[in-house]
Protein backbone atom coordinates (compact mmCIF):
# COMPACT_ATOMS: atom_id res chain seq x y z
CA UNK A 1 0.00 0.00 0.00
CA UNK A 2 2.61 2.68 0.95
CA UNK A 3 4.52 1.18 -2.22
CA UNK A 4 0.95 2.29 -4.13
CA UNK A 5 0.42 5.94 -2.61
CA UNK A 6 4.77 6.39 -3.42
CA UNK A 7 4.35 5.29 -6.53
CA UNK A 8 1.35 7.63 -7.16
CA UNK A 9 2.77 10.22 -5.81
CA UNK A 10 5.85 9.99 -7.52
CA UNK A 11 3.91 9.79 -10.93
CA UNK A 12 1.65 12.71 -10.31
CA UNK A 13 5.03 14.68 -9.17
CA UNK A 14 6.70 13.49 -12.69
CA UNK A 15 3.91 14.27 -14.96
CA UNK A 16 3.58 18.19 -13.31
CA UNK A 17 7.35 18.63 -13.58
CA UNK A 18 7.22 17.42 -17.36
CA UNK A 19 5.34 19.97 -18.22
CA UNK A 20 6.91 23.26 -16.35
CA UNK A 21 9.54 23.38 -19.19
CA UNK A 22 13.33 22.18 -19.09
CA UNK A 23 15.68 22.98 -17.18
CA UNK A 24 18.39 19.92 -17.92
CA UNK A 25 19.83 22.01 -20.88
CA UNK A 26 20.46 25.07 -20.32
CA UNK A 27 23.36 26.53 -22.19
CA UNK A 28 25.39 30.02 -22.89
CA UNK A 29 23.10 31.58 -25.34
CA UNK A 30 19.66 31.01 -23.50
CA UNK A 31 18.06 33.02 -20.92
CA UNK A 32 18.61 30.67 -17.03
CA UNK A 33 15.53 28.76 -17.06
CA UNK A 34 12.91 29.83 -14.39
CA UNK A 35 11.71 28.19 -11.59
CA UNK A 36 7.88 29.33 -10.50
CA UNK A 37 7.40 29.69 -6.82
CA UNK A 38 3.95 28.49 -7.11
CA UNK A 39 3.22 28.13 -3.53
CA UNK A 40 5.10 31.32 -2.33
CA UNK A 41 2.57 32.14 0.68
CA UNK A 42 2.87 28.85 2.25
CA UNK A 43 6.80 28.35 1.18
CA UNK A 44 7.02 31.39 3.00
CA UNK A 45 5.20 30.38 6.18
CA UNK A 46 7.61 27.27 6.48
CA UNK A 47 10.52 28.93 5.70
CA UNK A 48 9.73 31.24 8.72
CA UNK A 49 8.76 28.40 10.88
CA UNK A 50 12.04 26.45 9.35
CA UNK A 51 14.34 29.40 10.48
CA UNK A 52 12.53 29.30 14.19
CA UNK A 53 13.72 25.51 14.20
CA UNK A 54 16.67 26.12 12.91
CA UNK A 55 17.44 29.25 15.33
CA UNK A 56 16.13 27.24 18.48
CA UNK A 57 17.80 23.63 17.92
CA UNK A 58 19.80 22.87 14.69
CA UNK A 59 22.03 26.03 15.01
CA UNK A 60 22.75 25.47 18.94
CA UNK A 61 23.37 21.82 17.93
CA UNK A 62 25.60 22.72 15.07
CA UNK A 63 27.66 24.96 17.49
CA UNK A 64 27.98 22.25 19.71
CA UNK A 65 29.25 19.98 17.31
CA UNK A 66 31.98 22.25 15.56
CA UNK A 67 33.36 22.17 18.97
CA UNK A 68 34.36 18.70 18.46
CA UNK A 69 37.85 18.12 17.25
CA UNK A 70 38.66 18.58 13.49
CA UNK A 71 39.41 14.72 13.06
CA UNK A 72 36.25 13.93 14.49
CA UNK A 73 34.09 16.37 12.42
CA UNK A 74 36.18 15.05 8.85
CA UNK A 75 35.83 11.71 10.01
CA UNK A 76 32.23 12.06 10.47
CA UNK A 77 31.90 14.01 7.12
CA UNK A 78 34.42 11.65 5.04
CA UNK A 79 31.64 8.62 6.56
CA UNK A 80 28.59 10.50 4.98
CA UNK A 81 29.94 11.10 1.61
CA UNK A 82 31.13 7.80 1.47
CA UNK A 83 27.63 6.55 2.21
CA UNK A 84 26.02 9.23 -0.68
CA UNK A 85 28.30 7.33 -3.24
CA UNK A 86 25.52 4.18 -2.56
CA UNK A 87 23.00 6.49 -4.45
CA UNK A 88 25.43 8.65 -6.88
CA UNK A 89 27.03 5.22 -8.21
CA UNK A 90 23.00 4.09 -9.97
CA UNK A 91 22.77 7.64 -10.83
CA UNK A 92 26.10 7.54 -12.46
CA UNK A 93 24.40 5.02 -14.53
CA UNK A 94 21.44 6.30 -14.79
CA UNK A 95 22.74 9.68 -16.53
CA UNK A 96 25.19 7.56 -18.87
CA UNK A 97 28.38 7.98 -16.84
CA UNK A 98 29.82 4.85 -16.93
CA UNK A 99 33.29 5.20 -16.28
CA UNK A 100 32.35 8.05 -13.25
CA UNK A 101 30.34 5.25 -11.90
CA UNK A 102 32.90 2.71 -12.08
CA UNK A 103 35.61 4.51 -10.18
CA UNK A 104 32.85 5.83 -7.54
CA UNK A 105 32.31 1.82 -7.77
CA UNK A 106 36.11 1.56 -6.80
CA UNK A 107 36.72 4.95 -4.21
CA UNK A 108 33.24 3.40 -1.89
CA UNK A 109 35.47 -0.04 -1.79
CA UNK A 110 38.56 1.28 -1.11
CA UNK A 111 37.23 3.67 1.50
CA UNK A 112 35.19 1.58 3.12
CA UNK A 113 37.64 -1.27 3.36
CA UNK A 114 41.19 0.47 4.08
CA UNK A 115 39.34 3.93 4.84
CA UNK A 116 37.73 1.98 7.44
CA UNK A 117 33.51 2.45 7.16
CA UNK A 118 34.35 5.70 5.29
CA UNK A 119 36.25 7.53 8.01
CA UNK A 120 39.28 8.43 6.58
CA UNK A 121 39.21 9.01 2.35
CA UNK A 122 42.50 7.23 1.25
CA UNK A 123 40.63 7.68 -2.25
CA UNK A 124 41.63 10.99 -2.30
CA UNK A 125 45.11 10.16 -1.20
CA UNK A 126 45.50 8.08 -4.12
CA UNK A 127 44.52 10.62 -6.47
CA UNK A 128 41.12 9.67 -7.77
CA UNK A 129 39.56 12.43 -9.40
CA UNK A 130 37.24 14.42 -7.26
CA UNK A 131 33.91 13.43 -6.41
CA UNK A 132 30.69 14.73 -7.27
CA UNK A 133 27.56 13.57 -5.67
CA UNK A 134 24.53 12.89 -7.70
CA UNK A 135 20.89 11.90 -6.81
CA UNK A 136 17.85 11.21 -8.31
CA UNK A 137 16.61 14.73 -8.44
CA UNK A 138 20.27 15.24 -10.64
CA UNK A 139 19.33 12.62 -12.82
CA UNK A 140 16.01 13.88 -13.66
CA UNK A 141 16.77 16.82 -14.39
CA UNK A 142 19.92 15.50 -16.63
CA UNK A 143 16.95 13.48 -18.76
CA UNK A 144 15.67 16.61 -19.34
CA UNK A 145 12.84 17.28 -17.18
CA UNK A 146 11.46 20.05 -15.73
CA UNK A 147 12.48 21.79 -11.75
CA UNK A 148 8.83 22.32 -10.97
CA UNK A 149 7.53 24.67 -8.39
CA UNK A 150 9.98 25.66 -6.02
CA UNK A 151 9.22 24.12 -2.29
CA UNK A 152 10.06 24.37 1.16
CA UNK A 153 9.67 21.43 3.27
CA UNK A 154 9.84 21.49 7.04
CA UNK A 155 12.65 21.00 8.19
CA UNK A 156 14.17 20.17 5.16
CA UNK A 157 14.10 23.23 3.40
CA UNK A 158 14.31 23.86 -0.13
CA UNK A 159 13.74 22.10 -2.99
CA UNK A 160 11.44 21.74 -5.73
CA UNK A 161 8.78 19.21 -7.31
CA UNK A 162 11.13 17.43 -9.41
CA UNK A 163 13.93 17.17 -6.30
CA UNK A 164 11.82 16.11 -3.96
CA UNK A 165 10.03 13.23 -6.41
CA UNK A 166 13.55 12.09 -6.48
CA UNK A 167 14.11 11.83 -3.04
CA UNK A 168 10.95 9.66 -3.09
CA UNK A 169 12.61 7.04 -5.42
CA UNK A 170 15.13 6.69 -2.53
CA UNK A 171 12.41 5.41 -0.07
CA UNK A 172 11.67 2.97 -3.54
CA UNK A 173 14.89 1.32 -3.61
CA UNK A 174 16.63 3.90 -5.02
CA UNK A 175 19.12 3.81 -2.09
CA UNK A 176 20.75 0.91 -1.16
CA UNK A 177 21.70 2.17 2.47
CA UNK A 178 18.09 2.25 2.93
CA UNK A 179 16.96 -0.85 1.83
CA UNK A 180 19.61 -2.57 3.71
CA UNK A 181 19.06 -0.41 6.97
CA UNK A 182 15.15 -1.37 6.75
CA UNK A 183 14.67 -4.48 4.77
CA UNK A 184 18.03 -6.17 5.67
CA UNK A 185 18.42 -8.90 8.29
CA UNK A 186 20.89 -8.11 10.24
CA UNK A 187 21.83 -6.59 13.56
CA UNK A 188 24.09 -4.08 12.32
CA UNK A 189 21.55 -1.53 10.81
CA UNK A 190 18.12 -0.34 11.94
CA UNK A 191 15.42 2.36 10.64
CA UNK A 192 15.97 4.46 13.54
CA UNK A 193 20.08 4.14 12.34
CA UNK A 194 19.36 5.31 8.80
CA UNK A 195 17.56 8.27 10.22
CA UNK A 196 20.19 8.75 12.44
CA UNK A 197 22.38 9.00 9.69
CA UNK A 198 20.24 11.29 7.79
CA UNK A 199 20.05 14.08 11.05
CA UNK A 200 23.63 13.58 11.37
CA UNK A 201 24.05 14.64 7.55
CA UNK A 202 21.92 18.16 8.43
CA UNK A 203 23.31 18.88 11.07
CA UNK A 204 27.15 18.46 9.30
CA UNK A 205 25.65 20.38 6.93
CA UNK A 206 24.73 23.44 8.72
CA UNK A 207 27.88 23.12 11.10
CA UNK A 208 29.96 23.97 7.83
CA UNK A 209 27.88 26.82 6.39
CA UNK A 210 27.52 28.66 10.10
CA UNK A 211 29.04 31.77 8.74
CA UNK A 212 28.12 31.56 5.52
CA UNK A 213 24.31 31.17 6.23
CA UNK A 214 24.31 33.92 9.48
CA UNK A 215 26.46 36.51 6.78
CA UNK A 216 23.65 35.83 4.42
CA UNK A 217 20.84 36.53 6.37
CA UNK A 218 22.67 39.78 7.79
CA UNK A 219 22.89 41.18 3.90
CA UNK A 220 19.83 40.32 2.82
CA UNK A 221 16.64 42.47 2.52
CA UNK A 222 14.33 39.54 1.40
CA UNK A 223 16.87 36.33 3.09
CA UNK A 224 13.45 34.00 1.76
CA UNK A 225 14.84 34.85 -2.11
CA UNK A 226 18.56 34.94 -1.23
CA UNK A 227 18.05 31.23 -0.34
CA UNK A 228 15.72 30.21 -3.01
CA UNK A 229 17.77 31.61 -5.75
CA UNK A 230 20.70 29.94 -4.55
CA UNK A 231 19.24 26.81 -4.03
CA UNK A 232 18.10 26.75 -7.71
CA UNK A 233 21.35 27.83 -8.87
CA UNK A 234 23.15 25.13 -7.02
CA UNK A 235 20.87 22.44 -8.28
CA UNK A 236 21.32 24.09 -12.39
CA UNK A 237 24.92 23.52 -11.58
CA UNK A 238 24.93 20.24 -10.26
CA UNK A 239 22.58 18.97 -13.07
CA UNK A 240 25.29 20.27 -15.86
CA UNK A 241 27.93 18.36 -14.15
CA UNK A 242 29.92 21.09 -16.43
CA UNK A 243 32.18 24.06 -15.75
CA UNK A 244 29.49 25.68 -13.16
CA UNK A 245 31.13 29.63 -14.44
CA UNK A 246 30.98 29.14 -17.83
CA UNK A 247 27.12 27.78 -18.26
CA UNK A 248 25.72 30.08 -15.75
CA UNK A 249 26.78 33.06 -18.15
CA UNK A 250 23.83 34.76 -19.40
CA UNK A 251 25.01 37.30 -21.65
CA UNK A 252 21.94 39.21 -22.81
CA UNK A 253 21.66 41.54 -19.91
CA UNK A 254 25.30 42.72 -19.44
CA UNK A 255 25.05 43.21 -23.35
CA UNK A 256 22.01 45.52 -23.08
CA UNK A 257 23.76 47.35 -20.08
CA UNK A 258 26.72 47.95 -22.34
CA UNK A 259 23.88 49.77 -25.02
CA UNK A 260 22.88 51.95 -22.42
CA UNK B 1 56.95 69.69 -45.72
CA UNK B 2 55.51 71.02 -43.07
CA UNK B 3 52.24 68.59 -43.14
CA UNK B 4 54.78 65.57 -43.43
CA UNK B 5 56.53 66.62 -40.19
CA UNK B 6 53.08 66.95 -38.06
CA UNK B 7 51.93 63.79 -40.23
CA UNK B 8 55.41 61.90 -38.97
CA UNK B 9 54.96 63.81 -35.43
CA UNK B 10 51.32 62.57 -35.13
CA UNK B 11 52.16 58.65 -36.33
CA UNK B 12 55.08 59.06 -33.37
CA UNK B 13 52.66 59.97 -30.95
CA UNK B 14 50.26 57.32 -32.06
CA UNK B 15 52.64 54.60 -31.75
CA UNK B 16 54.42 55.72 -28.61
CA UNK B 17 50.49 55.55 -26.87
CA UNK B 18 49.64 52.75 -28.50
CA UNK B 19 52.34 51.13 -26.57
CA UNK B 20 52.11 53.18 -22.92
CA UNK B 21 48.33 51.57 -23.36
CA UNK B 22 49.83 48.26 -23.98
CA UNK B 23 52.46 48.38 -20.61
CA UNK B 24 50.20 49.78 -18.72
CA UNK B 25 47.20 47.52 -19.61
CA UNK B 26 46.70 45.26 -16.52
CA UNK B 27 46.13 41.44 -16.69
CA UNK B 28 43.17 40.15 -15.37
CA UNK B 29 44.37 37.64 -12.78
CA UNK B 30 46.92 39.41 -11.71
CA UNK B 31 44.59 42.55 -11.08
CA UNK B 32 42.65 40.20 -9.08
CA UNK B 33 45.34 38.71 -7.08
CA UNK B 34 46.64 42.49 -6.48
CA UNK B 35 43.01 43.24 -5.74
CA UNK B 36 42.92 40.47 -3.05
CA UNK B 37 46.39 40.87 -1.56
CA UNK B 38 45.08 44.72 -0.73
CA UNK B 39 41.79 43.12 0.49
CA UNK B 40 43.71 40.82 2.75
CA UNK B 41 46.05 43.84 4.11
CA UNK B 42 42.86 45.58 4.85
CA UNK B 43 41.34 42.54 6.53
CA UNK B 44 44.89 42.65 9.09
CA UNK B 45 43.64 42.39 12.39
CA UNK B 46 45.63 44.92 13.45
CA UNK B 47 42.64 47.56 12.32
CA UNK B 48 39.71 47.91 14.06
CA UNK B 49 36.31 46.67 12.43
CA UNK B 50 35.44 50.18 11.72
CA UNK B 51 38.90 50.82 9.68
CA UNK B 52 38.69 47.23 7.98
CA UNK B 53 35.40 48.90 6.64
CA UNK B 54 36.71 51.75 5.31
CA UNK B 55 39.15 50.45 3.82
CA UNK B 56 37.61 47.81 2.18
CA UNK B 57 34.84 50.77 1.03
CA UNK B 58 37.57 52.22 -0.80
CA UNK B 59 39.38 48.73 -2.87
CA UNK B 60 35.57 48.63 -3.80
CA UNK B 61 34.79 51.67 -5.45
CA UNK B 62 38.01 51.33 -7.14
CA UNK B 63 37.69 48.28 -8.33
CA UNK B 64 33.87 47.02 -8.69
CA UNK B 65 31.87 48.37 -11.45
CA UNK B 66 29.06 49.34 -8.93
CA UNK B 67 27.11 51.11 -11.33
CA UNK B 68 27.11 48.38 -13.66
CA UNK B 69 26.23 45.76 -11.14
CA UNK B 70 23.19 48.06 -9.88
CA UNK B 71 21.68 48.56 -13.09
CA UNK B 72 22.17 44.42 -14.21
CA UNK B 73 20.25 43.99 -11.09
CA UNK B 74 17.62 45.70 -11.86
CA UNK B 75 16.45 43.37 -14.63
CA UNK B 76 13.78 44.34 -16.94
CA UNK B 77 12.69 47.08 -14.36
CA UNK B 78 15.34 49.63 -15.25
CA UNK B 79 13.76 49.88 -18.82
CA UNK B 80 11.09 51.31 -16.93
CA UNK B 81 12.29 54.08 -14.89
CA UNK B 82 12.99 57.69 -15.37
CA UNK B 83 15.99 59.34 -15.74
CA UNK B 84 15.89 60.84 -11.95
CA UNK B 85 14.60 57.44 -11.16
CA UNK B 86 17.46 55.87 -12.54
CA UNK B 87 20.32 58.67 -10.40
CA UNK B 88 18.16 57.84 -7.21
CA UNK B 89 18.61 54.22 -7.55
CA UNK B 90 22.35 54.62 -8.76
CA UNK B 91 22.71 56.61 -4.95
CA UNK B 92 20.90 54.17 -3.25
CA UNK B 93 22.66 51.18 -4.48
CA UNK B 94 25.97 52.30 -4.43
CA UNK B 95 25.55 52.99 -0.50
CA UNK B 96 23.69 49.34 -0.26
CA UNK B 97 26.42 47.61 -2.03
CA UNK B 98 29.40 49.07 -0.32
CA UNK B 99 28.03 48.21 3.03
CA UNK B 100 26.87 44.70 2.71
CA UNK B 101 30.44 44.35 0.47
CA UNK B 102 32.28 45.14 3.66
CA UNK B 103 30.18 43.70 5.93
CA UNK B 104 30.49 40.55 4.05
CA UNK B 105 33.84 40.81 3.93
CA UNK B 106 34.79 42.16 7.22
CA UNK B 107 33.65 38.96 9.04
CA UNK B 108 37.08 37.61 8.00
CA UNK B 109 40.75 37.90 9.01
CA UNK B 110 43.23 37.25 6.71
CA UNK B 111 41.54 35.29 3.85
CA UNK B 112 44.23 33.36 1.36
CA UNK B 113 42.88 33.44 -2.07
CA UNK B 114 45.22 32.15 -4.95
CA UNK B 115 44.67 32.78 -8.10
CA UNK B 116 44.76 29.54 -10.74
CA UNK B 117 43.69 30.42 -13.98
CA UNK B 118 42.01 32.39 -16.16
CA UNK B 119 39.81 31.83 -19.48
CA UNK B 120 38.63 34.91 -22.02
CA UNK B 121 35.21 34.56 -22.93
CA UNK B 122 34.89 37.82 -25.31
CA UNK B 123 37.25 41.28 -25.64
CA UNK B 124 34.60 42.33 -22.41
CA UNK B 125 34.79 39.95 -19.78
CA UNK B 126 37.72 37.41 -18.82
CA UNK B 127 36.71 34.93 -16.00
CA UNK B 128 39.25 34.84 -13.52
CA UNK B 129 39.63 31.18 -11.22
CA UNK B 130 40.98 31.22 -7.14
CA UNK B 131 40.59 29.69 -4.59
CA UNK B 132 39.70 30.45 -0.61
CA UNK B 133 42.26 28.45 0.91
CA UNK B 134 41.12 25.86 3.68
CA UNK B 135 40.87 26.95 6.84
CA UNK B 136 40.05 24.66 10.32
CA UNK B 137 36.60 25.92 10.22
CA UNK B 138 35.80 25.21 6.68
CA UNK B 139 36.84 23.61 3.48
CA UNK B 140 38.45 25.00 0.76
CA UNK B 141 36.12 27.25 -1.59
CA UNK B 142 36.47 27.92 -5.44
CA UNK B 143 35.97 31.47 -5.99
CA UNK B 144 35.65 32.96 -9.71
CA UNK B 145 35.44 36.57 -11.03
CA UNK B 146 33.83 37.98 -13.63
CA UNK B 147 36.29 40.35 -14.90
CA UNK B 148 34.72 43.38 -17.45
CA UNK B 149 38.19 44.25 -19.43
CA UNK B 150 36.28 46.74 -21.88
CA UNK B 151 38.67 48.85 -20.78
CA UNK B 152 41.99 47.01 -20.48
CA UNK B 153 43.73 49.65 -18.48
CA UNK B 154 41.11 49.38 -15.79
CA UNK B 155 39.81 46.08 -15.43
CA UNK B 156 36.82 45.89 -13.14
CA UNK B 157 34.81 43.12 -10.83
CA UNK B 158 31.51 42.53 -12.20
CA UNK B 159 30.41 39.12 -10.61
CA UNK B 160 32.05 37.21 -7.94
CA UNK B 161 31.01 33.30 -8.29
CA UNK B 162 31.55 31.09 -5.33
CA UNK B 163 30.93 27.76 -5.75
CA UNK B 164 29.00 27.84 -8.74
CA UNK B 165 26.50 30.83 -7.43
CA UNK B 166 26.82 33.91 -9.03
CA UNK B 167 26.54 36.78 -5.77
CA UNK B 168 25.01 39.28 -8.67
CA UNK B 169 22.33 37.09 -9.73
CA UNK B 170 21.41 36.34 -6.47
CA UNK B 171 21.26 39.93 -5.80
CA UNK B 172 19.29 40.05 -8.92
CA UNK B 173 16.25 37.45 -8.18
CA UNK B 174 16.37 39.27 -4.48
CA UNK B 175 15.37 43.01 -5.77
CA UNK B 176 12.66 41.10 -8.53
CA UNK B 177 11.37 39.44 -5.32
CA UNK B 178 11.08 42.59 -3.64
CA UNK B 179 8.96 44.32 -6.30
CA UNK B 180 7.14 41.30 -7.42
CA UNK B 181 6.08 41.57 -3.88
CA UNK B 182 5.04 44.60 -4.14
CA UNK B 183 3.14 44.74 -7.01
CA UNK B 184 5.62 45.77 -9.79
CA UNK B 185 6.32 48.88 -8.15
CA UNK B 186 10.17 49.61 -8.25
CA UNK B 187 9.48 52.38 -5.38
CA UNK B 188 8.92 49.52 -3.33
CA UNK B 189 12.76 48.99 -3.67
CA UNK B 190 13.92 52.48 -3.36
CA UNK B 191 12.02 51.99 0.35
CA UNK B 192 13.77 48.65 1.03
CA UNK B 193 16.66 50.01 -0.14
CA UNK B 194 16.95 53.31 2.33
CA UNK B 195 15.76 51.57 5.31
CA UNK B 196 18.52 48.77 5.06
CA UNK B 197 21.84 51.43 4.92
CA UNK B 198 20.17 53.57 7.31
Amino acid sequence: MKKILITSLISFMLASSVSAGTDGENSLSKKPVVVKDCFEGLNRATFSLNKGLDKTIFKPIAKGYRKLPTAVRGGTSNALVNLSSLITVPNNILQGEFKKAGINTVRFAVNTTVGILGLFDVAEKMNFPEYEKEDYGQTFGAWGIGAGCYVVLPVLGPSTVRDLTGSFVNLLGGDPYYNVSTHGNNEYLSDSLYMKTKVLSGIDFRAKNLASIDNLEKNSMDFYASVRSLYIQDRQQKIKNSNPTIEIMYEGDWEEIESQ
Amino acid sequence: MFSKKILTLLIFLIISFSNIAKVYSIEPNIFVQSTVNRASEALNNKFSKEEKILKLKAIAKETVDIAGIGFYTLGSYRKNITDDQKKEYGNLFEQYFLKTFSSRLAEYSNPEIEVVDKKKLNENYTMVYSILVATEQRPEIKVDWRIYTKNPDNPLIRDLIIEGLSLVRTQKEEFSSIIQGNDGDINALFSTLREFIK
